[in-house]
């Protein structure tokens, strides 16, 4: 088996999948050398490198630096993996889907209870209109639904990949697992 | 008087009565058809097309719940077109409401999520509508959640017919259909709803649920169905 080079992305989630592809424990030395890990939220390369084989993308498209980061991540990756509900289906990030964005930004920033109400304006990204699924704004090869998908799904996610095969997850995990 | 009819459901030789319906049939004979609406021990209505087959020699597919098997019918419960139907009727259920798996009451529990892994619909091709529902959670006990009513219509037909309250029904059409509660009254205002239950047991996802339950914490027991209807078939 050679080496494949491995990315994974963190946009609008809990983490909760990258935790959970942590828990596959002790069996991650197992895949060790057989992965080079290029970019992460667990290590620390600032640019999305060219010729990823394989990425795990965790979370909704919700902001327009998601936006723009999944289309640089789809160019530069062989098999992209849509990697939980958020990712998969939009989830809970899509729960202010119904409201606008208007609304929900006073909800959080302007409630009288706050010391200093204003809505951020620098550094961070203006949200989209929707926070939506991967899939909406580029192909994606793999999805993996599970709110998070537990390690055993990652690991024979991970695993079938690098045996070359497509992985069938459909008896493994589901929306809302 | 019923007569016995032999047919083929996916190249298997089967026999039945004429009154049955060809899901009736085929869950004798443990062929498995997709369900959402059906409930055994309430009236079939034929809403969630889930259960769409095909019969050979005709280009219209029925709806197998209430469909009635005839001497000689092939059926095909499985095929690629079937399956092509199915999920996209799936998807445009998921696109429609607002079903959060992850905070939802049923999680785990759900008739369709567990339709949904079953026919491998891992993601929804569909644009989603993201329309803005309510909850109606003025009954003391009992909350319904639009987000994830699918209008199976299981809580009209049981409250009408096993209940006989007739408490619920449906107001609006396409997408502007809802369920309701007497002339579209907070549920808690009803007068005709007896606080039974049997609404919140079967319906099928987490769009009426027990007050007080958290995620995953929606326990649905039917078993009541069977028990009332042998009773009363019994007194007939």
């Amino acid at each position: 088996m050679s080496k494949i080079k491995l990315a994974t992305v963190w946009m609008d989630g809990c983490s909760g999948c990258h935790m959970s592809f942590l828990d596959i424990d002790e069996r991650l030395l197992e895949l060790a050398p057989h992965i080079d890990l290029v970019y992460s939220p667990l290590v620390d390369y600032k640019e999305f490198p060219h010729g990823v084989d394989v990425t795990l993308v965790e979370g909704a498209v919700s902001n327009e630096e998601d936006l723009e980061k999944i289309k640089r991540v789809r160019q530069r990756t062989k098999i992209l993996v849509s990697l939980g509900d958020c990712a998969v289906t939009g989830n809970v990030p899509s729960m202010r889907n119904s409201f606008g964005t208007k609304a929900v930004l006073e909800r959080a920033y302007l409630d009288p209870s706050l010391t200093n109400p204003q809505i951020p304006n620098v550094v961070i990204p203006p949200l989209l209109p929707f926070a939506r699924p991967l899939h909406t704004a580029v192909k994606i090869d793999v999805f993996v639904p599970g709110c998070p998908p537990s390690a055993d799904t990652i690991y024979y996610l991970l695993s079938e990949l690098l045996a070359g095969r497509k992985p069938d997850l459909n008896s493994m995990t589901r929306f809302g697992a | 008087m019923t007569n016995v009819v032999t047919l083929k459901i996916n190249d298997q030789d089967v026999s039945g009565r004429d009154d049955e319906t060809i899901l009736e049939l085929a869950r004798e004979n443990k062929i498995p058809i997709p369900t959402l609406c059906h409930l055994e021990g309430l009236s079939n209505i034929g809403a969630c097309r889930l259960c769409l087959v095909e019969i050979k020699g005709m280009n219209k597919l029925l709806p197998a719940c209430v469909a009635k098997v005839q001497e000689g019918m092939e059926v095909y419960t499985d095929t690629e077109r079937l399956q092509k139907y199915r999920r996209t009727i799936l998807e445009m259920l998921f696109a429609e409401g607002n079903h959060i798996c992850s905070a939802c009451v049923s999680n785990g529990r759900c008739e369709l999520q567990r339709v949904a892994q079953k026919l491998g619909m891992d993601h929804v091709r569909l644009e989603y509508r993201y329309d803005n529902r309510t909850v109606d959670a003025s009954h003391e006990r009992f909350a319904l959640d639009y987000n994830r009513c699918i209008l199976c219509t299981r809580c009209v037909r049981v409250c009408d017919e096993i209940e006989g309250a007739h408490t619920w029904d449906v107001m609006g059409r396409g997408v502007e259909s809802r369920v309701i509660t007497d002339m579209h009254q907070p549920w808690g205002e009803s007068e005709t709803c007896t606080s039974c239950s049997k609404c919140v047991q079967v319906c099928p996802t987490g769009a009426l649920f027990e007050k007080g339950k958290a995620v995953s914490e929606m326990t649905k027991r039917k078993g009541f169905l069977a028990y009332l209807t042998s009773m009363r078939e019994g007194l007939k």
